[in-house]
């Protein structure tokens, strides 16, 4: 059958003009690849088409795009599969990179980022037998994060990236948490102490799941992420409002089995921290006036006493 | 239709505009409820930061109550919905895991089996009671009006635990209800985006920044108002957005934030006071005005 590709184009050579949109006809059959149909496009129509691949089965990482607004690999995804309506498929390069040509990305920013989590182990000591015995367990726990193969779509999708690339990123942290769980690392404290503080650091992630939504790997960073705030506040970082923040709608809801709006919003600040309190009032006055404040006492859940009993129990069962 | 009826802290707090107006829609469509008075918050993800299993305890034991009742669960917040149906997710997946709440459930009284279903009022209406159906309480089509939709990122990932896989209109919900008023959708960056505010108190520029790409995109691209089924949405699209447009775009707040059931409610002719579209911080007049001269 026919289809149609519409391609995002860009050739930093021309002058001006330099980013199109192009559209272009092949005919496929039910087990073509978004890859093949990009091939079958270079070599049979416009020579011109730069694009990016290697293994075509997945394992390199090299295809990342972003088609129909959406990051994937196109090698792992047939065109039938996402046609509507035989509606063109928009294909472009990924998102949050810079654009080399057409769909090739500079990685030079994915890889910075890794570097930043200082991706090897540091050992503490020698170890005795002249290699580090790891446990299977311990290894199997990693699989997660080590099945990355570094194509950048989850990075494309970030949504905190998007609006600020000081954020470490979802490949990255998701690499991090690899190393703050590797038994043979000695520094786990020294990387949970840095990601924490960071700024652009764990913290920042507002949970939108995009990752874990595109990521063909199954790395699912965000769940990374979530991991490392828990271990971050076990040892005892407690200072971004990230932390407040968490802590506050744990014990709001041990309290009341609801949650406290206001208080939410007064602990995460931080009662002393005056100008964030301000920064916050604005808001808060005029949803007073259109009468809408949250309650300063907090709804209780019927309850509440058997929630305070299931705290109890987990809280004890912890210990 | 009968549901355990979940409305969510923000409905019975910050938003209770959300709660008036889906009682009034629920009531027109005779679609019967019983509250759950005696569940706790989900957690709303921020929770399960501290601390994932507690989070899932508090979340099965509602779901175990509405299974006691023999009721699919009813809420009206994106975020509920992704939340529980997380938790459903991990549960159904691992009855060891089951198992371990249960036995923290058992003091109650409580066990769940893993049968209860959980569905936002949206797929509700487009499921259970069918748009042919809706449509038939609206008092006119609103054509005309261009409505973008906001999604909030727990009612479209991850789609699995969502089942988007049995259930292929989820996807397009949002769209489905729009179009089914007759209005126009609003295609924009926006419609599965995120509205920034689980990061309000932590990273408040990268958060406003998000408002006001979303409003401001929703405004180039023609929307008379965004539409969304998520009162943490709202909260942030509509409460920050005059600070979020001042400091990004250097413009004005223009762009109203609709709640499903408002936008139901409208179609259906009930008047603008009672779906509560006085208590938003950026204004509806326009938008209300717009749909008043169509089905007037
Ligand atoms: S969940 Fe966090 S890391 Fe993942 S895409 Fe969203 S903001 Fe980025
Ligand atoms: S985490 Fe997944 S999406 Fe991100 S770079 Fe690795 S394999 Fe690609």
């Amino acid at each position: 059958m026919e289809v149609k590709l519409n391609i995002k184009r860009f050739d930093p050579e021309l002058p001006s003009d330099n980013e199109w949109w192009q559209e272009y006809s092949i005919q496929i059959n039910s087990n073509t690849t978004i890859l093949d149909a990009l091939i079958k496009i270079r070599d049979e129509i416009d020579g011109t088409l730069a694009l990016r691949c290697a293994c075509r089965a997945s394992i390199c990482g090299s295809c990342g795009m972003r088609v129909n607004g959406r990051a994937r690999l196109v090698c792992k995804t047939r065109v039938e599969s996402i046609l509507k309506n035989n509606e063109p498929l928009n294909i472009e390069p990924l998102g949050n990179h810079s654009i080399i040509r057409d769909l090739v990305v500079s990685l030079d920013s994915f890889f910075s980022k890794i570097d930043q989590v200082t991706p090897y182990i540091v050992p503490d000591s020698e170890p005795e037998t002249g290699e580090f015995i790891a446990s299977n367990e311990s290894m199997e726990n990693l699989l997660t994060s080590m099945n990355c193969i570094m194509c950048g779509v989850c990075v494309s999708d970030c949504t905190v990236l998007e609006v600020d690339n000081k954020f470490i990123g979802p490949a990255a942290l998701a690499k991090a948490w690899r190393f703050v769980e590797d038994p043979r690392d000695g520094k786990k404290e020294e990387r949970l102490r840095y990601l924490n503080d960071q700024d652009g650091g764990i913290w920042d992630c507002t949970r939108c799941m995009q990752c874990v939504e595109v990521c063909p790997k199954g790395v699912a960073p965000m769940d990374r992420i979530m991991e490392m705030r828990e271990s971050a506040i076990e040892s005892g970082n407690k200072s971004t409002s990230g932390y407040k923040h968490t802590e506050s709608f744990y014990n709001s809801v041990k309290k009341h089995g609801r949650l406290d709006e206001t208080r939410l919003a007064v602990d995460s600040a931080g009662i002393t921290n005056i100008p964030r309190l301000l920064d916050l009032a604005p808001i808060g006055m005029k949803a007073l006036l259109k009468g809408k404040l949250p309650p300063l006492i907090p709804h209780k859940a019927e309850d509440k006493e058997k929630i305070k009993d299931i705290y109890k129990k987990v809280e004890e069962k912890k210990q | 239709m009968k549901y355990a009826f979940f409305p969510g802290c923000v409905a019975k707090g910050g938003a209770p505009e959300l709660y008036d107006s889906a009682k009034i829609v629920m009531e027109r469509l005779n679609i019967e409820v019983v509250e759950l008075t005696r569940a706790s918050c989900t957690g709303a993800g921020v929770l399960q930061e501290k601390d994932q299993k507690m989070g899932d305890i508090l979340n099965i034991r509602t779901l175990a109550m509405a299974e006691e009742m023999g009721l699919t669960m009813l809420v009206i917040c994106s975020t509920c919905q992704g939340v529980i149906s997380q938790a459903n997710h991990r549960v159904l997946k691992d009855s060891k895991y089951l198992d371990e709440i249960n036995e923290v459930l058992r003091d109650e009284g409580l066990k769940y089996n893993g049968t209860t279903k959980v569905k936002h009022l949206l797929w509700a209406i487009i499921e259970d009671i069918g748009l042919e159906e809706l449509k038939k309480t609206f008092v006119s089509e609103l054509k005309g009006l261009e409505l973008a939709p906001f999604y909030g990122c727990y009612m479209v990932r991850p789609s699995d635990a969502l089942e988007f896989n049995q259930y292929p209109n989820r996807e397009n919900s949002l769209e489905l209800l729009i179009e089914s008023t007759g209005a126009t959708v609003t295609k924009y960056s926006g419609t599965t985006a995120c509205c920034g505010f689980p990061i309000l108190f932590i990273n408040q520029e990268n958060s406003l920044k998000m408002v006001s790409n979303h409003t401001g995109n929703a405004k180039d691209s023609g929307a008379n108002a965004i539409v969304t089924p998520c009162p943490l949405c709202h909260l942030n699209l509509d409460g920050y957005q005059p600070k979020a447009r001042r400091k990004n775009r250097k413009d004005k707040a223009d762009m109203p934030i609709i709640h499903v059931p408002q936008l139901i409610g409208l179609a259906m002719g009930i008047s603008k006071k009672e779906l509560g579209l006085q208590k938003h911080i950026v204004s509806t007049k326009d938008v209300v005005k717009k749909i008043e001269e169509i089905t007037l």
